[in-house]
């Protein structure tokens, strides 16, 4: 039992270290982005290139997964996204879908179609028995790095300066622009680490999620689950949604197969119903 | 006989804000009756209540002596209650004909036939020109809306209400944003009323409101502040105060 | 101006009552449609079978056309009804539940309302983006039961599926004959009851709740009701769609609701144009041929190419976007370059295309603008012609 509640916690902080880009590109910049699991896929491929190609070690390829993937990002939001910030959702929702489109093609035709797996190193292996409890030792580096992941992007956005900037940004961008920020680059640098994120949880997730060419269609409903019922004004309400949903998600799996990925899509439908601003967000007077 | 539209304590908070405070009002018959503040008042606000846009958080609205505190905003025109808005509400890619033949035929209850072509009741045709035609509309009714000049995008606002043949008419600011040179076709529009229909009128402008209005009611952060004829709420001293010497300070 | 003008003048009328019916009139170019659509039937006796899947794709647009041309309500998920109508003929048929092919097709249109009608509610508040989310979730948690039921042969698909003659007297041929006849029999019909239905006041209501909802409200129309209705009926023609899928096919699967499904009916009414009717139509066959196309040069990575559209088509606006999406198609194709290589060219022209864009779109702008000038005075030349003579 605790097993898979460990398993769920591992596998919700993975979707919220992917998520989180999309959530702050949505709540903060109101871009509807569906290619964000593009970003997670080139993150888990470019892992896979670089342990099992190239030979690195796969601790040493995490860091670089990020950096590639936030390079990645850089370079499309400054040629593309930039010009479709102020287009309605539709259209922003038809553009990156077509980039998906792009992106599932192009990594079908390089990396072929079957799904990769990353060589984990031998003392990721297995697993530890901790007061009878079986917890994997993958899925403790997951947690860790996640959780780290995680304070240091609430400090980021909380307490530095960029974070402080970057809420003015979103606040009002031509104040923030009066102001001397330069809200171009702030949106840059976020996206960029935003996709980086979810790069590196591209990379972790390899081994759980599975990587395949899909990848982006695969977990995009996931993706948005995370973003929608945890809503958008903070990081704390992915965070929670995330956890929820994958505890749910392995404990469902487990106990229900029967009843597949249904409970969950009902609840978002029920929750953007009910709260479309998401659960966690406080509401809004207007 | 019952009041035309009638208040009672009417609240509407937002979150902590209060918008609209015990709002008590009363609009006879027939009535001119002028709605005026200065800005911020929350004037809209209590438009939006009175035709359902919002809910008030308290209180109750009574239309020809019946409630409608909890009635849908369209089933509200169903029982003669129609407005117009202080920036322009309207269908940019219909043709003003389109516009108001549509309003004709949702009062007719024609609005959701769907095996007829519009233009096949003779009815609602003669009755759609005659109102472009008092409006002077005529001669724009096969244009986009969108590219009409902005004085007869106004006009097209009230013709449209006028449509939906209310007895009560809430009317929210009519002249606002029109040129000079337009300006008195509007108010000749608003002088023209039938003299039957009840016309509410929220205004910012004291010449207007003193050459239309029989009756005054002054809000002031939400709240009902003085009521009584042109005369006595001109010569009242607290509204001097806090209306007319902020007027006063603007020019 | 007073409020007892006497009654308008008579001719004033004439020309408003003509001018409302103008818009409902057949114009040739419809005409021409059509006939060429029959046409088709005789003069493309090997190209039934794609045809058919073009009818069928232009009844799904049509459908989607319906609720966000006309009423502004966008739609990630719409393959839930054609999936549920899809199923639902496929289960009729297998079972023997109704046995006659066209009693089966209105059965499944009715079903397919009947969800369309219970999941409306769902669409009716909320912004586009809630809606679209919505209606995702919708169309995956669909797919997701026909996954697991028995019913509808889960993974595998609903097989044997047997289909009688249509009204008892003419059978499904292996040439596909008879189902595209059968299609654009449907399609007919039902654009007719479509065109009537948008250009009646009730379409002119759906056409002010999408331009301006408050005020909608503000003329006493039940916006909610009317976007139910509309719902609904729309629901009923992807329905019927997905049940012509089954019917001609004589199969059903998952792929009846993927998320793909959904993207590419959307791709195709954005590509035609919305609101017009015939944008799902003249899309569908555009991105059947293109579709086929591309699958004949890259077969497997068509997709690819269909992004690029997208993309294009959204940077630089719906016909500049198209052009230069097939210009760079175009040039891997000529040049044959390995794909592998394409993929690279393509990104590299689509980073230098992005940083030129406000270039790109100053000249694109100056085009439409001489267009239009062109296209004045040729009508003006037109109309002049035939008074001087």
């Amino acid at each position: 039992m605790l097993t898979i509640l460990f398993d769920g916690i591992a596998y919700g902080m993975l979707l919220f270290v992917v998520s989180c880009g999309l959530a702050v590109t949505l709540g903060l910049m109101n871009f509807v982005n569906l290619a964000h699991g593009a970003f997670a896929m080139a993150g888990g491929y470019i892992t896979v290139i670089l342990v099992n190609r190239l030979g690195l070690p796969f601790l040493a390829s995490l860091p670089l997964a990020f950096a590639f993937t936030a390079i990645i990002g850089a370079v499309f939001e400054r040629t593309l996204y930039v010009h479709v910030y102020t287009k309605s959702h539709l259209e922003q929702v038809l553009f990156t879908i077509g980039l998906v489109f792009m992106s599932v093609a192009a990594v079908d035709y390089v990396m072929g179609s079957q799904q990769q797996f990353v060589s984990i190193p031998s003392y990721l292996q297995g697993q530890i028995n901790f007061f009878g409890v079986g917890i994997g030792r993958y899925r403790l580096l997951i947690i860790l790095v996640c959780g780290l992941l995680t304070v240091a992007l609430q400090f980021a956005l909380a307490s530095t300066r960029f974070g402080a900037r970057l809420r003015a940004a979103v606040d009002d961008a031509r104040v923030a622009r009066g102001l001397g920020i330069n809200v171009n680059a702030v949106f840059a640098i976020t996206f960029a680490v935003g996709s980086g994120l979810a790069g590196l949880g591209g990379a972790l997730g390899a081994e759980i999620l599975g990587l395949d060419p899909h990848f982006p269609l695969k977990f995009l409903i996931y993706f948005l689950i995370v973003v929608t019922v945890g809503g958008t004004s903070s990081i704390t309400g992915p965070f929670i949604a995330s956890l929820v949903l994958g505890i749910g998600d392995v404990a469902g799996k487990y106990y229900v197969p029967q009843f597949g990925s249904f409970v969950i899509y009902t609840i978002m439908i029920v929750v953007l119903i009910w709260r479309p601003q998401g659960l966690f967000s406080r509401a809004v007077a207007k | 006989m019952a009041p035309a539209l009638q208040t009672q304590g009417l609240v509407k908070q937002f979150g902590g804000i209060i918008a609209t405070n015990d709002v008590t009002l009363t609009v006879e018959k027939g009535a001119r009756h002028a709605l005026i503040g200065p800005n911020g008042a929350g004037k809209t606000t209590v438009i939006n209540l009175l035709t359902g846009v919002l809910r008030p958080t308290a209180g109750r609205i009574v239309l020809e002596g019946r409630d409608i505190t909890d009635l849908e905003a369209y089933k509200r025109v169903g029982l003669g209650l129609a407005r117009t808005f202080q920036i322009n509400q309207l269908f940019a890619d219909l043709t003003p004909l389109e516009t108001i033949g549509l309003a004709v035929s949702e009062r007719m209850q024609l609005g959701r036939q769907w095996w007829r072509l519009p233009g096949s009741k003779p009815v609602v045709i003669e009755e759609s020109v005659d109102i472009l035609n008092r409006f002077g509309l005529t001669d724009a009714m096969n244009e986009r809306t969108a590219t009409l000049p902005y004085g007869k995008q106004r006009l097209l606002e009230i013709a449209l209400a006028i449509a939906c043949r209310p007895n009560v008419l809430l009317l929210d600011e009519p002249a606002a944003g029109v040129p000079e040179a337009e300006r008195h076709g509007i108010l000749d529009a608003v002088a023209a009323l039938p003299s039957d229909v009840t016309v509410l009128l929220i205004e910012h402008d004291m010449d207007i409101v003193f050459s239309f209005a029989d009756r005054i009611s002054v809000l002031v952060n939400g709240e009902l502040f003085v009521e009584g004829t042109p005369e006595e709420v001109a010569q009242d001293p607290r509204v001097k105060a806090v209306y007319l010497g902020e007027e006063a300070h603007d020019a | 101006m007073s409020a007892l003008a006497s009654l308008p003048p008579k001719p004033l009328v004439a020309t408003a009552a003509a001018s409302l019916a103008s818009r409902a009139r057949w114009k040739p170019a419809e005409i021409a449609f059509w006939l060429a659509t029959v046409a088709s039937i005789f003069l493309l006796p090997s190209k039934h079978l794609i045809l058919t899947e073009i009818a069928i794709l232009g009844l799904f647009a049509l459908s989607l056309d319906l609720i966000l041309g006309y009423a502004g309500i966008v739609s990630l998920g719409h393959a839930a009804f054609f999936g549920f109508g899809a199923y639902a003929a496929g289960i009729l048929a297998k079972y023997g539940i109704i046995k006659e092919p066209v009693l089966a097709l209105l059965a499944s249109g009715v079903l397919a309302a009947a969800l369309g009608f219970v999941t409306s509610f769902l669409v009716l508040r909320g912004s586009d983006l809630t809606r679209l989310m919505v209606t995702l979730g919708v169309a995956l948690v669909l797919r997701e039961i026909a996954n697991q039921l028995d019913i509808t042969g889960g993974a595998d698909g609903l097989q044997g599926v047997v289909m009688e003659p249509i009204l008892g007297h003419f059978p499904f041929d292996m040439f596909g004959r008879t189902a595209y006849i059968y299609s654009l029999v449907t399609l007919f019909v039902l654009f007719l009851i479509a065109r009537r239905i948008v250009n009646s006041p009730f379409g002119l209501s759906l056409r002010s709740i999408k331009g301006n909802p408050l005020r909608a409200a503000a003329i006493g129309i039940h916006v909610n009701g009317r976007l139910v209705t509309i719902y609904t009926i729309a629901a009923a023609y992807a329905g019927i769609a997905g049940a012509l899928l089954t019917q001609s096919t004589q199969f059903a699967s998952l792929s009846v609701l993927d998320f793909e499904r959904s993207a590419d009916v959307m791709l195709i009414v954005i590509i035609g144009g919305t609101g017009y009717l015939y944008g799902g139509l003249i899309g569908a066959v555009l991105f059947k041929l293109v579709q086929d196309y591309l699958a004949n040069v890259n077969p497997q990575y068509w997709q690819f190419w269909l992004g690029l559209i997208l993309v294009m088509m959204i940077m630089f606006g719906r016909v500049y976007g198209a052009i230069m999406a097939a210009l760079i198609f175009a040039i891997c194709t000529w040049t044959r370059l390995p794909f592998m290589q394409s993929i690279v060219f393509t990104l590299v022209v689509l980073a230098v295309l992005g940083i030129a864009r406000p270039q790109i779109l100053a000249v694109t702008s100056r085009i439409t603008e001489r267009a239009a000038a062109i296209q004045t005075r040729l009508r003006a030349r037109l109309a002049r012609k035939p008074a001087e003579r």
